[in-house]
């Protein structure tokens, strides 16, 4: 049993109590302990990925009570992924948020922060149904106090909306868990995997509606179709730092949905029968084009990379709906792709909003250092929207690879063309009016108005690094997708998850 | 028993939904409230009902238990809920004293003022 495991979530959650009480008064004090807690989760995720990737499952358990009646963490390549993956994200966005001092515009910035930390690594890393939904609470009531950061009329009132939607999903993630309780007797997730599978068809119709239930909470998550509304009203009136960071939230449901409908109620389970992956596919296109629609109709710069969140999970939905290791692994790639390209995106408009009155797409005077943002929010284009060289189109031409044996085949792939189509339009529409046409105006008017104030290298690191990942992606888009494809068919070897999991306890119960 | 710990779920689920469609803050708070009362006691129930039944296994008698599992969920789940409902509070209280109105929507006006001062600048 190896103790490392369980240091991303007992890290941050030391850490922001002390940050929290000692460090309240002190931001200097509270940035380093931010950064260096946050820098030593990074370090812990690098060698938590490198223990992963011998494709074994490396179980904690917690007390060191057996599996099925304690709680278990599990570490498997796709939870260190994911580790990983947030606290790089988190090293980005807490640079960016103390170069533009957004963390000192309201209180407990960096204990809040850490309590996100704690929640999202706890929420990858659990093997236990139950135990998700606290990691769950514990990352949304850290993202409730980091919404409305700041405060504001408007924030605040998107942030009410926020709770209570998420409120009303918690209620239905417990409604969910009762129902599984009810039909399995167990929420170890190694344990319903064993157990979902051996339920006589005739006893599976509570089973099928906790499935469908969950799916349901998960899609809340994920912003998918049909519930996909509170997204572009949340994004839009966060703290540009926490819409950025937000960019992990959705991944949550998308990893939640990922892990359950592979290993718990996966292809090969008779009692859900391909029910999700029918729900889950029509549900992704009207995601890609409610997504490109609100690209192209947004009339101010924050909604608009909202909707191209909500379309980008779309697309990594649709390939997660044909649940097949090689559409996972695409979907995964994606995945990664899309959270940093999300958070790059925001983290330059906090940068341009800041400098413009508003958010408005409407022709300004152009903001100082005009082709410098000009050039950066370009970058950031191509990698959201899907056009070579950046990952974006790797990850989209992958995600249409993936999911080429799907019956409705013709229909993904016009969505996703389609889909990109329109919100290349959007981007470009957008991209025209805030910087093209601003430099219409006489360059005097525009310099006499106001002080030329130039930004800092510092405000431009997180942007740099975020765009870098991109790049990076790309460069090494075949290492990577090496490593995801053992990740899709680790997911799909579940006797091998079960059996790590209740492994050498599973036989003292016998 | 079962039809009225049924029916007692399916009331507060049904007013819980009522009072949250309402979008005022005070009606969706209660609401919030009833549907995690709806919701802890159906979790209570996923152990199946039994009355005088101790959570305890006995090794020296054949005494019927009750499953302590849901039980143990339940007090989570009363705890986050009740935690949660704090906050909640809080939230539609700074929001109702920032805004002055305790409506739950992101009206549209709000966007064109926000919009039309945009274009003015």
């Amino acid at each position: 049993m190896n103790h490392w495991i369980i240091a991303p979530v007992i890290l941050p959650a030391l850490l922001a109590p002390v940050i929290a009480y000692v460090m309240r008064h002190d931001i200097k004090l509270a940035r380093w302990a931010s950064m260096a807690g946050t820098l030593a989760l990074v370090a812990v995720a690098v060698g938590l990925t490198v223990m992963a990737e011998d494709g074994q499952t490396h179980v904690y358990y917690l007390g060191d009570w057996p599996a099925p009646f304690g709680i278990v963490l599990v570490l498997d390549r796709l939870s260190a992924m994911m580790v990983l993956l947030t606290s790089v994200l988190a090293l980005v966005v807490l640079w960016h948020a103390i170069a533009t001092e957004w963390d000192n515009r309201g209180r407990h910035f960096h204990a809040l922060f850490q309590f996100q930390l704690m929640g999202v690594s706890g929420a990858f890393l659990t093997g236990d149904a139950f135990n998700l939904f606290v990691f769950f609470e514990v990352l949304l009531i850290a993202s409730y106090g980091l919404m409305i950061h700041g405060g504001g009329k408007v924030r605040l009132k998107a942030g009410l909306q926020y709770v209570v939607m998420n409120l009303a999903g918690s209620t239905l993630f417990l409604f969910a868990l009762g129902a599984l309780y009810a039909s399995t007797g167990t929420l170890n997730i190694a344990d319903l995997a064993d157990k979902v599978r051996t339920l006589p068809t005739d006893e599976t119709a509570v089973l099928r509606v906790s499935a469908v239930l969950l799916l349901m909470v998960f899609a809340i998550k994920a912003a998918l179709f049909p519930v996909q509304f509170w997204l572009p009203g949340t994004y839009s009136n966060a703290p540009a730092p926490v819409a950025a960071m937000f960019a992990i939230m959705t991944k949550v449901g998308a990893y939640a949905i990922i892990r359950f409908y592979t290993i718990v109620f996966g292809p090969d389970v008779s009692a859900v029968d391909g029910l999700i992956g029918n729900w889950l596919m029509p549900a992704a296109v009207i995601t890609i084009a409610v997504g490109a629609i609100g690209v192209l109709g947004a009339r101010r710069l924050m909604p608009m990379l909202s909707f191209a969140v909500v379309g980008s999970m779309g697309t990594l939905l649709l390939a997660v709906s044909a649940f097949t290791p090689e559409a996972i692994a695409a979907a995964l790639y994606y995945l990664l792709h899309s959270t940093f390209a999300a958070a790059a995106l925001f983290l330059l408009a906090d940068l341009i909003v800041s400098r413009r009155g508003g958010d408005a797409l409407s022709v300004q005077p152009p903001i100082v250092q005009n082709g410098l943002f000009a050039a950066f929010f370009f970058v950031g284009a191509i990698g959201v929207t899907g056009m070579p060289p950046l990952s974006g189109f790797l990850g989209k031409l992958l995600v249409m690879d993936g999911v080429r044996d799907m019956s409705w085949m013709g229909v993904a792939w016009a969505a996703i063309l389609i889909g990109s189509l329109v919100t290349i339009v959007g981007f470009a529409r957008a991209g025209s009016v805030i910087f093209w046409k601003a430099t219409a105006f006489e360059a005097s008017e525009a310099d006499a108005s106001e002080e030329v104030t130039t930004v800092g290298v510092n405000a431009f690191v997180g942007v740099g690094l975020a765009l870098a990942m991109l790049a990076a992606l790309s460069i090494f888009a075949g290492p990577t997708m090496a490593f995801l494809e053992g990740t899709a068919w680790q997911l799909f070897d579940v006797p091998d998850y079960v059996d790590a999991v209740l492994g050498e306890h599973g036989e003292d119960l016998k | 028993m079962e039809m009225i710990v049924a029916s007692a779920i399916g009331v507060l689920t049904a007013g819980g939904i009522y009072l949250i469609l309402r979008l005022r803050a005070f009606p969706v708070i209660l609401g919030m409230a009833l549907l995690s009362y709806a919701v802890n006691v159906f979790l209570f129930s996923t152990g199946r009902l039994a009355i005088n039944a101790p959570p305890i296994l006995n090794k020296y008698a054949d005494v019927s238990y009750s499953d302590p599992l849901p039980q143990a969920l339940v007090l989570t789940a009363i705890v986050i809920s009740f935690g949660m409902t704090a906050v909640l509070v809080m939230i539609a209280l700074g929001a109702y004293l920032e805004a002055d109105s305790d409506e739950i929507n992101l009206a549209d006006p709000e966007d064109d003022a926000h919009n039309n001062e945009g274009q003015g600048a």
